[in-house]
């Protein structure tokens, strides 16, 4: 039972990552998450501002089930296959983010700096959310993708584009994690 | 009950990444910070077993629930758009330490403030729509 409740490694992991992706082409779709913020914009009436959101978003439908039973296995994940193991992050790291100011670093999977409800209230944790979210919503759809749609799908089927894509993913990530979140905390 | 398979699929999905710590800040953090091959051995492992299960299927062997051969999706060609989307993807990705997928699972695992990433990524992505004929691609 301890090798379900502890946290799996990561070459249990990936494998079944690229199952979760085998198995949507297997049923005749594509593993890509981020498509389904496009979707919202859709059924909240976004074609009246833009034709990118003219589509019959109800062909998406099966994404959003996925996203459903994604939030379902999430809880599932937390509530019954998990035991209060700590993350088994490097020392340094942990380390490093307490001189940050970030607490029991690996106790949580969000830090309580940046999610809990005194965070969320104060003015400059509302806007790192927000802002992040912005990013990542506009980052996403501009690159054509997110890390389910280039990272594992496009890279699998080694297309260029996605390369390019991850390559950005990855330059925009070391230059926040690197140089801008230690000036923000 | 067509759309059972794909429910099972997302509840699949999202306890895998939570046991793999694939929605953890700190695994994100970490990654970026080359101080872990945790993340880096996930995504390895999963682009490899990725390529491999493609290349199979590219044989002949394995076909779709219809009978059709597995079918991806060509991306289109560019530059502009994958290296500078990329980065201001990376930049929100390693800021809030969640992509779209993980945006849900963490909703599901308890982190509801996570609903202000959700709705400030859909207001992103509407952002882009409105702006996508200005912006190179």
């Amino acid at each position: 039972m301890d090798y379900i409740l502890n946290p799996w490694p990561w070459y249990v992991s990936g494998p079944l990552i690229a199952l979760v992706m085998a198995l949507l082409l297997y049923f005749g779709k594509t593993f890509g998450m981020s498509s389904n913020l496009r979707t919202f914009c859709a059924i909240g009436g976004a074609g009246k501002f833009s034709n990118f959101f003219k589509f019959n978003w109800k062909n998406q439908s099966w994404n959003l089930i996925v996203v459903l039973g994604a939030i379902i296995g999430g809880f599932i994940a937390t509530q019954f296959l998990s035991n209060d193991s700590i993350s088994d992050l490097n020392p340094d790291t942990v380390t490093e983010l307490q001189n940050m100011g970030f607490e029991n670093a690996g106790a949580t999977l969000v830090p309580n700096e940046m999610y809990n409800i005194e965070a969320i209230t104060s003015t400059g944790g509302l806007l790192l959310l927000i802002i992040g979210g912005l990013l990542v919503g506009f980052g996403t759809r501009y690159a054509g993708g997110c890390t389910s749609g280039h990272a594992i799908t496009g890279l699998s089927s080694l297309q260029k584009p996605s390369l390019i894509a991850v390559i950005g993913f990855f330059i925009g990530g070391l230059i926040m994690t690197n140089f801008i979140l230690p000036l923000i905390f | 009950m067509k759309y059972l398979k794909f429910l099972l699929v997302g509840v699949f999905f999202g306890i895998v990444l939570v046991k793999s710590e694939a929605v953890s800040w700190y695994r994100i953090y970490e990654m970026f910070r080359f101080q872990s091959f945790h993340m880096y051995g996930i995504i390895g492992t999963a682009v490899a077993s990725g390529i491999l299960f493609l290349q199979i299927s590219k044989k002949g062997y394995i076909k779709s629930i219809k009978g059709a051969d597995i079918f991806v999706p060509k991306k289109d060609n560019g530059l502009i758009r994958y290296i500078v989307g990329g980065t201001i993807f990376g930049f929100g990705w390693a800021l809030v330490g969640a992509c779209p997928g993980p945006m849900y699972i963490l909703l599901g695992t308890g982190v509801y403030s996570i609903l202000i990433v959700i709705g400030a990524a859909i207001l992103g992505t509407f952002l882009y729509g409105i702006l996508k004929d200005k912006l190179p691609h």
